[in-house]
């Protein structure tokens, strides 16, 4: 479920970052406020914890594969959503850079898929909606087991949107959904079995660990207010950066903006959209591209292609010849530098 | 098993290769952020159907691996295990996209094959950035950048943390898998509720263990923030180093520069 760079356009994965480096901010706040700085380095090992957890696995019973914790819901249980949120991100973080695991663009998505819906929806609605003040066994496998399936539902149909407003990749919405909704079930359904285990198991053993995070709960109000805001931003950014880089697939974008705001916001949204396009063109990065993409997509509508055709064997030619030389220089520099850097 | 073990090991040299001293690694943190976020934009700002405009982005990891003396065969084993990924994403591309868009000779290519070659391209590059990034830079070093882009104090505390103890926690993974596996027959073993404990003793260990560090910190007069030992400063090579990049790259995604050569090498001149 983590993205790769390689299906994402600058405009999403540009306002995706926007939107999770603003969480990130309100989080780093709320963690200062609330859970006192200097729990801080507990909130580090804990997420080196999920680490070491991914590196175990258990196999799933009569299906042959095998599966790990995911991690997401069961920081929040643990540390409250903020917190869990900023531990969340910074895994991915570490993933991204080690092992390749989501690209650096893709973070702000992936830290939006993952971070934002099972600490910020998953865990305060559902979760603890179901297991209040009195957990239970019982209700720690219902809240965690519904609260897994929900956040990764929501998540999985994060990838897709933001796959599909990219617009790199041909597959059809409805294909995607139908794909990726009923593999993140299944998943969902062992994420919260797992998380739910775990947490009773701890809970018997320790149980005064699941109250470290009684206060920090967020109050749903501020929460929905927080998350109309962060999604203007969004919208704002998005429809920046959107007539900035001249995507293909600008109607793919709106129909989802207008899907995930509603009108209100969309003609909201426009009108930052206006006075960012006309910032843009006052302080214009790179005039020449994008009056050059204007006036092509304009001369064909829907076909950014066809002046390629009668040029694409001069294009192969060309393309193996800058390989050949890129491969040639890296040789070059290998022998150079064997031993005097 | 091997999974685990392999992982762990890769994630061990990949932070040991951070550790040289090269030309590379002695820049400021900073712009090496900068160049690598500058060359990822780049890369995925082109319209789906491109391929050839994408080739010259190839120079950046050509000229960045050698100079930086990271393994050349190290780099592919890890590409190679991710690339089943890069053409799962991509596959559906030819699958749903069948309309002719370019003849090679008497051959015709669909679009959907045009922009999954592109989809393996991107993925290729934008992946190598990301480890060249870490080699060059170390995580710590890309924790002090972060931080002096003003990401927040406590975020970036906790990354350090979560990194620092990432080698503690794992090798103790390891461990606990190795000891399961000994003790398991087969599939026996490798259940769900053997799991569970094992991962519920090692989440209470860690507790314990998070909460003696904390302790420890704090008596040693920690109040939150980490002090470097020299603070971060712009030398003329890393602003040189940074401009002359993010210059070209500006070049590469503008000019379809392989055409170009194409055009001179075979003598047709659109």
């Amino acid at each position: 479920m983590h993205m790769a760079d390689a299906l994402i356009s600058p405009a999403v994965g540009g306002a995706m970052w926007a939107v999770s480096a603003g969480l990130i901010g309100y989080c780093s706040k709320k963690v200062k406020e609330d859970l006192d700085e200097r729990k801080v380095p507990l909130m580090g090992v804990m997420g080196a914890f999920i680490f070491a957890a991914q590196m175990i696995n258990f196999t799933i019973p009569a299906t042959g594969s095998s599966g790990h914790l995911g991690g997401g819901l069961i920081l929040a249980i643990l540390l409250g959503p903020y917190a869990a949120f900023l531990v969340i991100s910074s895994v991915l973080v570490v993933q991204a850079l080690f092992f390749a695991d989501g690209g650096l663009l893709a973070l702000g998505c992936n830290i939006f898929n993952l971070g934002f819906f099972p600490a910020f929806v998953a865990y305060p609605l559902i979760y603890k909606k179901i297991v209040k003040d009195s957990a239970s066994p019982g209700r720690i496998l219902t809240g965690s087991l519904l609260a897994a399936i929900i956040g990764l539902q929501l998540g999985a149909f994060g990838v897709v949107l933001e796959t599909l407003c990219s617009g790199i990749t041909s597959l059809p919405f409805t294909t995607f959904v139908a794909l990726m909704q009923p593999i993140h079930l299944g998943i969902g359904i062992v994420e919260g079995l797992v998380t739910a285990a775990v947490v009773s198991f701890v809970w018997k053993a320790n149980p005064e660990i699941l109250d470290l995070k009684a206060s920090t709960a967020p109050s749903p109000i501020m929460h929905a207010r927080q998350v109309a805001i962060v999604l203007l931003v969004a919208a704002a950014f998005t429809g920046g950066f959107v007539s900035w880089f001249a995507s293909e697939h600008p109607d793919g974008l709106e129909w989802a903006i207008e899907k995930v705001t509603g009108k209100e916001e969309l003609e909201n949204a426009y009108n930052i959209q206006d006075a960012l396009a006309q910032l843009q063109e006052k302080s214009a990065f790179l005039p020449d591209y994008s009056l050059k993409v204007s006036e092509a997509a304009a001369a064909q509508p829907g076909q950014d292609q066809d002046p390629r055709l009668g040029t694409s064997v001069s294009g192969i030619v060309g393309g193996f010849f800058t390989l050949c030389l890129a491969v040639l220089v890296g040789f070059a520099l290998k022998k150079r530098s064997a031993g005097s850097w | 098993m091997a999974d685990i073990a392999r992982s762990f090991n890769d994630l061990n040299f990949l932070d040991h290769l951070s550790t040289g001293n090269s030309f590379l690694h002695r820049l400021d943190p900073r712009v090496k952020l900068l160049t690598v976020m500058g060359f990822i934009f780049a890369v995925v700002s082109f319209p789906r159907y491109e391929i050839s405009s994408l080739l010259p982005f190839f120079f950046f990891p050509a000229v960045m691996i050698p100079l930086a003396n990271i393994p050349v065969r190290y780099l592919m084993r890890k590409y190679l295990f991710l690339l089943p990924f890069a053409v799962l994403i991509g596959i559906f591309n030819p699958i749903f996209d069948r309309e002719p868009f370019a003849f090679i000779g008497p051959l015709a290519v669909s679009g959907g094959m045009i922009s999954f070659l592109s989809i393996l391209i991107r993925f290729t590059l934008t992946i190598l950035a990301a480890f060249i990034l870490v080699a060059v830079t170390g995580f710590n070093g890309i924790c002090l950048a972060l931080k002096r882009f003003k990401v927040p104090e406590v975020f970036c505390v906790q990354l350090m943390m979560l990194y620092r103890y990432i080698f503690v926690l794992s090798s103790e993974a390891v461990k606990m898998a190795r000891a399961r596996e000994l003790r398991s027959f087969g599939r026996k073993g490798q259940g769900i509720k053997p799991y569970v404990s094992l991962i519920g003793h090692l989440l209470l260990r860690t507790w314990d263990r998070a909460r003696r560090v904390h302790t420890a910190m704090l008596s040693r007069g920690f109040h939150g923030k980490f002090y470097m030992r020299r603070p971060l400063a712009l030398k003329a090579s890393d602003v040189i180093f940074c401009l002359a990049w993010l210059f070209l790259f500006i070049v590469f995604r503008l000019y379809d520069i392989p055409a170009v050569i194409g055009e001179i090498l075979t003598g047709a001149v659109a």
